[in-house]
Protein backbone atom coordinates (compact mmCIF):
# COMPACT_ATOMS: atom_id res chain seq x y z
CA UNK A 1 0.00 0.00 0.00
CA UNK A 2 2.73 2.42 1.04
CA UNK A 3 4.55 1.53 -2.17
CA UNK A 4 2.01 3.43 -4.22
CA UNK A 5 3.38 6.64 -2.73
CA UNK A 6 7.05 5.87 -3.31
CA UNK A 7 7.41 3.60 -6.36
CA UNK A 8 6.41 6.29 -8.88
CA UNK A 9 9.57 8.13 -7.96
CA UNK A 10 12.12 5.36 -8.43
CA UNK A 11 13.25 6.58 -11.83
CA UNK A 12 15.05 9.85 -12.37
CA UNK A 13 12.55 11.47 -14.74
CA UNK A 14 9.76 11.12 -12.18
CA UNK A 15 11.95 12.41 -9.38
CA UNK A 16 12.85 15.44 -11.46
CA UNK A 17 9.17 16.08 -12.11
CA UNK A 18 8.49 15.91 -8.36
CA UNK A 19 11.29 18.33 -7.53
CA UNK A 20 10.07 20.68 -10.27
CA UNK A 21 6.51 20.69 -8.92
CA UNK A 22 7.66 21.24 -5.33
CA UNK A 23 9.95 24.12 -6.31
CA UNK A 24 7.21 25.57 -8.46
CA UNK A 25 4.84 25.55 -5.49
CA UNK A 26 7.03 27.96 -3.53
CA UNK A 27 6.83 30.64 -6.22
CA UNK A 28 3.40 30.11 -7.71
CA UNK A 29 1.35 29.79 -4.53
CA UNK A 30 2.23 33.22 -3.02
CA UNK A 31 1.68 34.88 -6.41
CA UNK A 32 -1.69 33.16 -6.57
CA UNK A 33 -2.63 34.42 -3.10
CA UNK A 34 -2.08 38.00 -4.20
CA UNK A 35 -3.90 37.43 -7.48
CA UNK A 36 -6.88 36.14 -5.54
CA UNK A 37 -6.83 38.87 -2.91
CA UNK A 38 -6.70 41.52 -5.62
CA UNK A 39 -9.68 39.84 -7.30
CA UNK A 40 -7.45 39.14 -10.27
CA UNK A 41 -7.81 35.34 -10.32
CA UNK A 42 -9.11 35.30 -13.85
CA UNK A 43 -6.42 37.76 -14.80
CA UNK A 44 -3.83 35.03 -14.20
CA UNK A 45 -5.77 32.92 -16.65
CA UNK A 46 -5.83 35.77 -19.15
CA UNK A 47 -2.12 36.29 -18.72
CA UNK A 48 -1.39 32.64 -19.41
CA UNK A 49 -3.04 33.05 -22.82
CA UNK A 50 -1.11 36.23 -23.37
CA UNK A 51 2.23 34.41 -23.29
CA UNK A 52 1.16 32.16 -26.17
CA UNK A 53 2.18 34.39 -29.13
CA UNK A 54 5.66 34.78 -27.62
CA UNK A 55 5.97 31.01 -27.28
CA UNK A 56 4.66 30.62 -30.82
CA UNK A 57 7.11 33.08 -32.36
CA UNK A 58 9.99 31.30 -30.62
CA UNK A 59 8.61 27.98 -31.88
CA UNK A 60 8.55 29.32 -35.46
CA UNK A 61 12.10 30.64 -35.19
CA UNK A 62 13.80 27.78 -33.38
CA UNK A 63 11.44 24.81 -33.23
CA UNK A 64 10.69 22.99 -29.94
CA UNK A 65 13.50 24.78 -28.10
CA UNK A 66 12.35 25.22 -24.50
CA UNK A 67 14.71 28.01 -23.56
CA UNK A 68 13.80 30.10 -26.59
CA UNK A 69 10.09 29.43 -26.11
CA UNK A 70 10.31 30.43 -22.48
CA UNK A 71 12.08 33.65 -23.30
CA UNK A 72 9.47 34.34 -25.98
CA UNK A 73 6.67 33.75 -23.49
CA UNK A 74 8.34 35.96 -20.93
CA UNK A 75 8.70 38.83 -23.39
CA UNK A 76 5.12 38.54 -24.65
CA UNK A 77 3.70 38.26 -21.13
CA UNK A 78 5.70 41.23 -19.85
CA UNK A 79 4.66 43.36 -22.80
CA UNK A 80 0.99 42.56 -22.21
CA UNK A 81 1.31 43.03 -18.43
CA UNK A 82 3.02 46.39 -18.73
CA UNK A 83 0.79 47.65 -21.53
CA UNK A 84 -2.43 46.71 -19.78
CA UNK A 85 -1.12 48.05 -16.47
CA UNK A 86 -0.24 51.36 -18.12
CA UNK A 87 -3.55 51.44 -19.97
CA UNK A 88 -5.38 51.11 -16.65
CA UNK A 89 -3.42 53.87 -15.02
CA UNK A 90 -3.51 56.30 -17.92
CA UNK A 91 -7.08 55.78 -19.13
CA UNK A 92 -10.35 55.12 -17.34
CA UNK A 93 -10.31 51.49 -18.49
CA UNK A 94 -10.49 48.94 -15.67
CA UNK A 95 -7.62 46.49 -15.39
CA UNK A 96 -9.69 43.39 -16.14
CA UNK A 97 -11.20 44.94 -19.25
CA UNK A 98 -7.92 46.15 -20.72
CA UNK A 99 -6.31 42.81 -19.95
CA UNK A 100 -9.18 40.94 -21.61
CA UNK A 101 -8.60 42.97 -24.76
CA UNK A 102 -4.90 42.19 -24.79
CA UNK A 103 -5.20 38.51 -24.02
CA UNK A 104 -7.91 37.85 -26.61
CA UNK A 105 -5.76 39.47 -29.25
CA UNK A 106 -2.69 37.53 -28.04
CA UNK A 107 -4.50 34.20 -27.95
CA UNK A 108 -5.83 34.62 -31.47
CA UNK A 109 -2.40 35.65 -32.68
CA UNK A 110 -0.74 32.73 -30.87
CA UNK A 111 -3.02 30.06 -32.27
CA UNK A 112 -2.60 31.39 -35.81
CA UNK A 113 1.18 31.45 -35.42
CA UNK A 114 1.45 27.90 -34.03
CA UNK A 115 -0.94 26.31 -36.54
CA UNK A 116 0.75 28.04 -39.45
CA UNK A 117 3.80 25.82 -38.99
CA UNK A 118 3.43 23.21 -36.26
CA UNK A 119 1.62 19.88 -36.00
CA UNK A 120 -1.36 19.33 -33.73
CA UNK A 121 0.86 17.19 -31.48
CA UNK A 122 3.16 20.15 -30.87
CA UNK A 123 0.21 22.47 -30.25
CA UNK A 124 -1.04 20.10 -27.55
CA UNK A 125 2.41 20.01 -25.97
CA UNK A 126 2.57 23.79 -25.89
CA UNK A 127 -0.93 24.10 -24.46
CA UNK A 128 -0.68 21.37 -21.83
CA UNK A 129 3.02 20.92 -21.13
CA UNK A 130 4.75 17.67 -20.24
CA UNK A 131 6.37 16.97 -16.89
CA UNK A 132 8.24 14.04 -18.40
CA UNK A 133 10.16 16.48 -20.58
CA UNK A 134 11.70 18.36 -17.68
CA UNK A 135 15.46 17.93 -17.97
CA UNK A 136 18.15 19.29 -15.67
CA UNK A 137 18.22 22.57 -17.58
CA UNK A 138 14.48 23.11 -17.19
CA UNK A 139 14.75 22.27 -13.51
CA UNK A 140 17.47 24.87 -12.95
CA UNK A 141 15.38 27.36 -14.88
CA UNK A 142 12.35 26.74 -12.64
CA UNK A 143 14.49 26.96 -9.50
CA UNK A 144 16.07 30.19 -10.69
CA UNK A 145 12.68 31.75 -11.43
CA UNK A 146 11.27 30.68 -8.09
CA UNK A 147 14.22 32.14 -6.20
CA UNK A 148 13.83 35.39 -8.11
CA UNK A 149 10.08 35.46 -7.46
CA UNK A 150 10.49 34.91 -3.73
CA UNK A 151 13.15 37.62 -3.47
CA UNK A 152 11.01 40.07 -5.42
CA UNK A 153 7.96 39.30 -3.30
CA UNK A 154 9.98 39.88 -0.14
CA UNK A 155 11.00 43.28 -1.46
CA UNK A 156 7.57 44.46 -2.62
CA UNK A 157 5.52 42.65 0.05
CA UNK A 158 4.57 45.65 2.18
CA UNK A 159 3.65 48.05 -0.63
CA UNK A 160 1.83 45.24 -2.40
CA UNK A 161 -0.29 44.45 0.65
CA UNK A 162 -1.08 48.13 1.17
CA UNK A 163 -1.86 48.56 -2.51
CA UNK A 164 -4.44 45.79 -2.10
CA UNK A 165 -6.06 46.89 1.13
CA UNK A 166 -5.81 50.68 0.98
CA UNK A 167 -4.46 51.90 -2.37
CA UNK A 168 -5.29 55.53 -1.66
CA UNK A 169 -3.03 55.57 1.42
CA UNK A 170 -0.10 54.44 -0.64
CA UNK A 171 -0.78 56.96 -3.39
CA UNK A 172 -0.51 59.72 -0.82
CA UNK A 173 2.43 58.22 1.05
CA UNK A 174 4.52 57.72 -2.09
CA UNK A 175 4.65 56.19 -5.52
CA UNK A 176 5.57 52.70 -4.30
CA UNK A 177 2.12 51.30 -5.09
CA UNK A 178 2.26 51.66 -8.85
CA UNK A 179 5.77 50.28 -8.94
CA UNK A 180 4.89 47.33 -6.71
CA UNK A 181 1.94 46.58 -8.95
CA UNK A 182 4.05 46.49 -12.11
CA UNK A 183 6.74 44.36 -10.47
CA UNK A 184 4.02 42.01 -9.26
CA UNK A 185 2.56 41.68 -12.76
CA UNK A 186 6.01 40.93 -14.12
CA UNK A 187 6.44 38.12 -11.61
CA UNK A 188 3.01 36.73 -12.43
CA UNK A 189 4.46 36.23 -15.89
CA UNK A 190 7.72 34.77 -14.57
CA UNK A 191 5.77 32.24 -12.49
CA UNK A 192 3.48 31.42 -15.38
CA UNK A 193 6.41 30.79 -17.67
CA UNK A 194 8.05 28.42 -15.18
CA UNK A 195 4.78 26.64 -14.53
CA UNK A 196 4.07 26.34 -18.22
CA UNK A 197 7.09 24.08 -18.75
CA UNK A 198 5.50 21.54 -16.44
CA UNK A 199 1.80 22.14 -16.87
CA UNK A 200 1.45 23.91 -20.24
CA UNK A 201 0.07 27.36 -20.88
CA UNK A 202 -3.53 26.38 -20.12
CA UNK A 203 -3.02 24.78 -16.71
CA UNK A 204 -0.10 26.87 -15.45
CA UNK A 205 -2.49 29.06 -13.50
CA UNK A 206 -3.68 25.99 -11.61
CA UNK A 207 -0.56 26.02 -9.40
CA UNK A 208 -1.35 29.63 -8.48
CA UNK A 209 -5.07 29.95 -7.99
CA UNK A 210 -6.07 26.59 -6.52
CA UNK A 211 -3.59 26.63 -3.59
CA UNK A 212 -4.58 30.25 -2.90
CA UNK A 213 -8.23 29.27 -2.88
CA UNK A 214 -7.52 26.38 -0.53
CA UNK A 215 -5.60 28.62 1.88
CA UNK A 216 -8.42 31.15 2.10
CA UNK A 217 -10.56 28.52 3.79
CA UNK A 218 -7.93 27.99 6.48
CA UNK A 219 -6.99 31.48 7.69
CA UNK A 220 -8.02 35.12 7.65
CA UNK A 221 -4.53 36.55 8.04
CA UNK A 222 -2.34 36.96 4.99
CA UNK A 223 0.82 36.05 6.90
CA UNK A 224 -0.69 32.59 7.47
CA UNK A 225 -2.53 32.26 4.16
CA UNK A 226 0.70 32.30 2.16
CA UNK A 227 2.42 29.38 3.96
CA UNK A 228 -0.79 27.36 3.88
CA UNK A 229 -1.02 27.97 0.13
CA UNK A 230 2.55 26.78 -0.39
CA UNK A 231 1.99 23.62 1.67
CA UNK A 232 -1.21 22.77 -0.17
CA UNK A 233 0.50 23.33 -3.52
CA UNK A 234 3.27 20.91 -2.52
CA UNK A 235 0.76 18.31 -1.34
CA UNK A 236 -1.34 18.63 -4.51
CA UNK A 237 1.78 18.35 -6.64
CA UNK A 238 2.98 15.22 -4.88
CA UNK A 239 -0.39 13.45 -4.78
CA UNK A 240 -1.09 14.53 -8.35
CA UNK A 241 2.11 12.91 -9.59
CA UNK A 242 1.27 9.74 -7.63
CA UNK A 243 -2.17 9.71 -9.23
CA UNK A 244 -0.64 10.29 -12.63
CA UNK A 245 1.79 7.38 -12.27
CA UNK A 246 -0.71 5.00 -10.69
CA UNK A 247 -3.61 5.65 -13.05
CA UNK A 248 -1.47 6.37 -16.10
CA UNK A 249 -3.03 9.77 -16.79
CA UNK A 250 -1.22 12.99 -17.83
CA UNK A 251 0.59 14.66 -14.94
CA UNK A 252 -0.50 18.31 -15.37
CA UNK A 253 -4.23 17.67 -15.26
CA UNK A 254 -3.92 15.20 -12.38
CA UNK A 255 -1.99 17.75 -10.29
CA UNK A 256 -4.69 20.35 -10.94
CA UNK A 257 -7.43 17.82 -10.30
CA UNK A 258 -5.85 16.84 -6.96
CA UNK A 259 -5.65 20.50 -5.97
CA UNK A 260 -9.31 20.82 -6.97
CA UNK A 261 -10.22 17.91 -4.68
CA UNK A 262 -8.34 19.50 -1.77
CA UNK A 263 -10.11 22.77 -2.55
CA UNK A 264 -13.56 21.19 -2.24
CA UNK A 265 -12.51 19.37 0.93
CA UNK A 266 -11.31 22.70 2.40
CA UNK A 267 -14.52 24.34 1.34
CA UNK A 268 -16.37 21.85 3.51
CA UNK A 269 -14.14 21.64 6.58
CA UNK A 270 -12.08 24.87 6.44
CA UNK A 271 -12.36 26.96 9.63
CA UNK A 272 -12.35 30.32 7.78
CA UNK A 273 -15.71 30.46 6.07
CA UNK A 274 -16.00 26.74 5.25
CA UNK A 275 -19.44 25.18 4.89
CA UNK A 276 -19.35 23.21 8.15
CA UNK A 277 -18.54 26.33 10.13
CA UNK A 278 -21.24 28.25 8.36
CA UNK A 279 -24.06 25.74 8.73
CA UNK A 280 -23.06 23.98 11.94
CA UNK A 281 -21.17 26.66 13.86
CA UNK A 282 -21.94 25.21 17.31
CA UNK A 283 -23.74 27.17 20.02
CA UNK A 284 -23.14 30.89 20.07
CA UNK A 285 -20.74 32.31 22.60
CA UNK A 286 -21.47 34.51 25.59
CA UNK A 287 -19.58 37.55 24.31
CA UNK B 1 4.66 83.40 10.18
CA UNK B 2 4.61 81.68 6.79
CA UNK B 3 1.38 79.96 5.84
CA UNK B 4 1.21 76.18 6.25
CA UNK B 5 -1.11 75.92 3.28
CA UNK B 6 -1.63 78.46 0.57
CA UNK B 7 -4.28 78.32 -2.16
CA UNK B 8 -3.58 80.57 -5.13
CA UNK B 9 -6.73 80.88 -7.21
CA UNK B 10 -7.12 77.09 -7.19
CA UNK B 11 -9.63 75.36 -9.43
CA UNK B 12 -9.94 71.60 -8.98
CA UNK B 13 -12.27 69.35 -10.89
CA UNK B 14 -12.95 66.46 -13.19
CA UNK B 15 -13.06 66.53 -17.00
CA UNK B 16 -12.53 70.29 -16.99
CA UNK B 17 -15.68 70.78 -14.87
CA UNK B 18 -14.74 72.63 -11.70
CA UNK B 19 -15.66 71.06 -8.34
CA UNK B 20 -13.73 73.70 -6.42
CA UNK B 21 -13.78 77.01 -8.25
CA UNK B 22 -11.30 79.88 -7.75
CA UNK B 23 -10.29 79.31 -4.15
CA UNK B 24 -7.67 81.62 -2.71
CA UNK B 25 -6.50 81.91 0.87
CA UNK B 26 -4.06 80.79 3.51
CA UNK B 27 -4.11 78.42 6.44
CA UNK B 28 -1.76 79.33 9.26
CA UNK B 29 0.37 76.65 10.97
CA UNK B 30 -1.53 75.14 13.89
CA UNK B 31 -4.93 76.16 12.54
CA UNK B 32 -8.00 74.04 13.28
CA UNK B 33 -10.20 74.52 10.24
CA UNK B 34 -13.62 73.06 9.51
CA UNK B 35 -14.57 72.75 5.86
CA UNK B 36 -18.36 72.72 5.55
CA UNK B 37 -20.78 72.80 2.67
CA UNK B 38 -23.52 70.70 1.09
CA UNK B 39 -22.83 67.36 -0.62
CA UNK B 40 -21.03 68.02 -3.87
CA UNK B 41 -19.61 71.28 -2.59
CA UNK B 42 -16.06 70.17 -3.33
CA UNK B 43 -14.83 69.35 0.18
CA UNK B 44 -13.39 65.97 -0.71
CA UNK B 45 -12.08 67.33 -3.99
CA UNK B 46 -10.24 70.08 -2.14
CA UNK B 47 -8.63 67.50 0.17
CA UNK B 48 -7.63 65.33 -2.76
CA UNK B 49 -5.96 68.40 -4.22
CA UNK B 50 -4.10 69.10 -0.99
CA UNK B 51 -2.62 65.60 -0.76
CA UNK B 52 -1.70 65.65 -4.43
CA UNK B 53 -3.98 62.92 -5.77
CA UNK B 54 -5.73 65.45 -7.96
CA UNK B 55 -3.82 68.03 -9.97
CA UNK B 56 -5.37 71.51 -10.03
CA UNK B 57 -7.01 72.51 -13.32
CA UNK B 58 -5.73 76.00 -12.65
CA UNK B 59 -3.92 77.84 -9.87
CA UNK B 60 -1.73 76.12 -7.31
CA UNK B 61 -1.61 74.77 -3.79
CA UNK B 62 1.54 75.39 -1.75
CA UNK B 63 2.19 73.21 1.28
CA UNK B 64 4.75 75.42 3.03
CA UNK B 65 7.57 73.43 4.57
CA UNK B 66 6.08 69.94 4.08
CA UNK B 67 5.58 67.78 0.99
CA UNK B 68 2.26 66.20 0.07
CA UNK B 69 3.42 62.81 1.28
CA UNK B 70 3.92 64.17 4.78
CA UNK B 71 0.24 65.01 5.09
CA UNK B 72 -1.82 62.53 7.10
CA UNK B 73 -4.97 62.03 5.04
CA UNK B 74 -8.05 60.22 6.27
CA UNK B 75 -10.37 59.66 3.30
CA UNK B 76 -13.95 58.53 3.57
CA UNK B 77 -13.37 54.94 4.60
CA UNK B 78 -15.33 53.38 1.73
CA UNK B 79 -12.09 53.15 -0.23
CA UNK B 80 -10.58 50.47 2.01
CA UNK B 81 -10.96 46.81 1.06
CA UNK B 82 -12.31 45.55 4.37
CA UNK B 83 -12.42 41.94 3.23
CA UNK B 84 -8.63 41.86 2.91
CA UNK B 85 -7.15 39.41 5.43
CA UNK B 86 -4.95 41.70 7.49
CA UNK B 87 -4.87 42.22 11.25
CA UNK B 88 -5.69 45.48 13.01
CA UNK B 89 -2.11 45.62 14.26
CA UNK B 90 -0.53 45.25 10.83
CA UNK B 91 -2.94 47.67 9.21
CA UNK B 92 -2.37 50.35 11.84
CA UNK B 93 1.38 49.79 11.54
CA UNK B 94 1.23 51.20 8.02
CA UNK B 95 1.00 54.60 9.72
CA UNK B 96 4.73 54.24 10.38
CA UNK B 97 5.32 54.13 6.62
CA UNK B 98 7.23 57.38 6.60
CA UNK B 99 9.84 56.11 9.06
CA UNK B 100 9.96 52.41 8.15
CA UNK B 101 9.34 52.72 4.41
CA UNK B 102 8.69 49.63 2.38
CA UNK B 103 11.34 47.46 4.01
CA UNK B 104 12.16 48.83 7.45
CA UNK B 105 11.58 46.32 10.21
CA UNK B 106 9.23 46.86 13.12
CA UNK B 107 11.41 46.73 16.20
CA UNK B 108 10.23 46.71 19.80
CA UNK B 109 9.93 50.50 19.86
CA UNK B 110 7.69 50.54 16.80
CA UNK B 111 5.56 47.72 18.16
CA UNK B 112 5.05 49.64 21.37
CA UNK B 113 4.13 52.76 19.41
CA UNK B 114 1.46 50.83 17.51
CA UNK B 115 0.05 49.38 20.72
CA UNK B 116 0.02 52.86 22.30
CA UNK B 117 -1.83 54.32 19.33
CA UNK B 118 -4.42 51.54 19.46
CA UNK B 119 -4.82 52.10 23.19
CA UNK B 120 -5.25 55.84 22.63
CA UNK B 121 -8.29 55.20 20.44
CA UNK B 122 -9.69 52.57 22.79
CA UNK B 123 -8.90 49.51 20.71
CA UNK B 124 -6.80 47.57 23.23
CA UNK B 125 -7.22 43.86 22.70
CA UNK B 126 -8.16 44.21 19.04
CA UNK B 127 -4.60 43.80 17.71
CA UNK B 128 -4.97 40.39 16.11
CA UNK B 129 -8.53 40.79 14.87
CA UNK B 130 -9.01 40.93 11.09
CA UNK B 131 -10.04 44.40 9.96
CA UNK B 132 -13.18 42.95 8.37
CA UNK B 133 -14.54 42.09 11.83
CA UNK B 134 -14.55 45.70 13.05
CA UNK B 135 -17.73 47.75 13.30
CA UNK B 136 -17.97 51.11 11.56
CA UNK B 137 -17.01 53.02 14.69
CA UNK B 138 -14.12 50.67 15.50
CA UNK B 139 -12.87 51.00 11.94
CA UNK B 140 -12.84 54.77 12.27
CA UNK B 141 -11.00 54.47 15.60
CA UNK B 142 -8.39 52.31 13.91
CA UNK B 143 -7.96 54.85 11.12
CA UNK B 144 -7.44 57.56 13.73
CA UNK B 145 -4.81 55.37 15.38
CA UNK B 146 -3.00 55.25 12.07
CA UNK B 147 -3.16 59.05 11.76
CA UNK B 148 -1.66 59.22 15.28
CA UNK B 149 1.24 57.05 14.14
CA UNK B 150 1.80 59.16 11.05
CA UNK B 151 2.84 61.98 13.37
CA UNK B 152 2.16 64.55 10.63
CA UNK B 153 2.28 68.34 10.80
CA UNK B 154 -0.75 68.60 8.53
CA UNK B 155 -3.77 66.37 9.13
CA UNK B 156 -6.67 66.22 6.69
CA UNK B 157 -9.84 64.42 7.81
CA UNK B 158 -12.62 63.84 5.28
CA UNK B 159 -15.97 63.57 7.07
CA UNK B 160 -14.41 61.70 10.01
CA UNK B 161 -17.58 61.54 12.10
CA UNK B 162 -20.03 60.28 9.50
CA UNK B 163 -22.19 57.39 10.70
CA UNK B 164 -20.32 57.35 14.01
CA UNK B 165 -22.14 57.27 17.36
CA UNK B 166 -21.92 60.12 19.88
CA UNK B 167 -19.43 58.44 22.19
CA UNK B 168 -17.02 57.47 19.43
CA UNK B 169 -17.13 60.92 17.86
CA UNK B 170 -16.53 62.49 21.29
CA UNK B 171 -13.47 60.25 21.78
CA UNK B 172 -12.14 61.01 18.31
CA UNK B 173 -12.86 64.72 18.67
CA UNK B 174 -10.69 64.70 21.79
CA UNK B 175 -7.85 63.43 19.61
CA UNK B 176 -8.46 66.23 17.13
CA UNK B 177 -8.21 68.73 19.98
CA UNK B 178 -5.03 67.08 21.20
CA UNK B 179 -3.52 67.53 17.73
CA UNK B 180 -4.58 71.17 17.85
CA UNK B 181 -2.80 71.74 21.17
CA UNK B 182 0.26 70.04 19.69
CA UNK B 183 0.29 72.85 17.08
CA UNK B 184 -0.52 70.56 14.17
CA UNK B 185 -2.59 71.99 11.33
CA UNK B 186 -5.90 70.14 11.16
CA UNK B 187 -8.52 70.36 8.40
CA UNK B 188 -11.80 68.46 8.70
CA UNK B 189 -14.79 68.23 6.38
CA UNK B 190 -17.90 68.19 8.55
CA UNK B 191 -21.67 68.35 8.34
CA UNK B 192 -22.61 68.83 12.00
CA UNK B 193 -22.80 72.62 12.45
CA UNK B 194 -23.18 72.41 16.24
CA UNK B 195 -20.01 70.36 16.46
CA UNK B 196 -18.21 72.86 14.25
CA UNK B 197 -19.40 75.85 16.30
CA UNK B 198 -18.35 74.20 19.54
CA UNK B 199 -14.92 72.95 18.50
CA UNK B 200 -13.53 74.62 15.40
CA UNK B 201 -12.28 78.20 15.64
CA UNK B 202 -12.02 78.66 11.89
CA UNK B 203 -14.38 77.59 9.09
CA UNK B 204 -14.35 77.53 5.31
CA UNK B 205 -17.84 77.39 3.83
CA UNK B 206 -17.56 75.88 0.38
CA UNK B 207 -20.20 75.54 -2.31
CA UNK B 208 -17.94 74.85 -5.26
CA UNK B 209 -16.92 78.51 -5.03
CA UNK B 210 -15.90 79.63 -1.54
CA UNK B 211 -18.87 81.33 0.17
CA UNK B 212 -17.11 82.51 3.30
CA UNK B 213 -13.88 81.84 5.16
CA UNK B 214 -12.93 83.09 8.58
CA UNK B 215 -13.82 82.78 12.27
CA UNK B 216 -16.55 80.16 12.61
CA UNK B 217 -19.05 82.55 14.23
CA UNK B 218 -18.90 84.95 11.30
CA UNK B 219 -18.97 82.24 8.63
CA UNK B 220 -21.84 80.08 9.82
CA UNK B 221 -24.59 82.68 9.54
CA UNK B 222 -28.00 81.70 8.19
CA UNK B 223 -27.46 83.98 5.18
CA UNK B 224 -24.22 82.23 4.24
CA UNK B 225 -25.67 78.76 4.76
CA UNK B 226 -28.66 79.60 2.58
CA UNK B 227 -26.37 80.87 -0.14
CA UNK B 228 -24.35 77.64 0.04
CA UNK B 229 -27.47 75.48 -0.27
CA UNK B 230 -28.62 77.29 -3.40
CA UNK B 231 -25.60 76.36 -5.48
CA UNK B 232 -26.44 73.82 -8.16
CA UNK B 233 -24.90 70.38 -7.80
CA UNK B 234 -24.98 69.16 -11.39
CA UNK B 235 -22.28 69.87 -13.90
CA UNK B 236 -23.54 71.72 -16.95
CA UNK B 237 -22.32 69.73 -19.93
CA UNK B 238 -22.80 72.73 -22.17
CA UNK B 239 -20.80 75.05 -19.97
CA UNK B 240 -18.44 77.36 -21.79
CA UNK B 241 -14.79 77.72 -20.77
CA UNK B 242 -14.52 79.83 -17.65
CA UNK B 243 -13.63 83.37 -18.73
CA UNK B 244 -12.20 84.11 -15.32
CA UNK B 245 -9.52 81.44 -15.59
CA UNK B 246 -6.00 82.73 -15.38
CA UNK B 247 -3.21 80.53 -16.69
CA UNK B 248 -1.95 78.06 -14.07
CA UNK B 249 0.85 79.47 -11.98
CA UNK B 250 4.10 77.65 -11.60
CA UNK B 251 4.25 76.01 -8.17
Amino acid sequence: MVDIFTTPFTDEVARRALVAIVVLSFGSAPIGVFLMLRRMSLMGDAMSHAILPGVAVAFLLSGMNRVMMTIGGLVAGLVVAVLSGLMTRVTEMKEDASLAVFYLVSLALGVILVTSRGSSHELVEILFGDVQKIDAGALYFIAFNTTLTLCALAVIYRPLVMECVDPLFLRVAGQAGALAHLVFLAFVVVSLVSAYIALGTLLAVGMMILPAGIAQFWSRDISRIIPVAIVSAVISGYLGLVLSATAGVPAGPSVVLTAGAIYFLSMVIGPAGGLMHRFAPGRHLEA
Amino acid sequence: MAAQLQFRDVTLGYDRHPAVHHLSGEIAPGALLAVVGPNGAGKSTLFRGIVGILKPLAGSIALGNVSARDVAYLPQSAEIDRSFPISVFDFTGSGLWRSTGAFGGLGRREREKILEALAAVGLNGFESRAIGTLSGGQMQRMLFARVLLQDADVIVLDEPFNAIDARTSADLLALVQRWHTEKRTVLAALHDMDLVRANFPETLLLARTPVAWGPTREVLTSDNLLKARQMCEAFDDGAAACADTKPAQAA
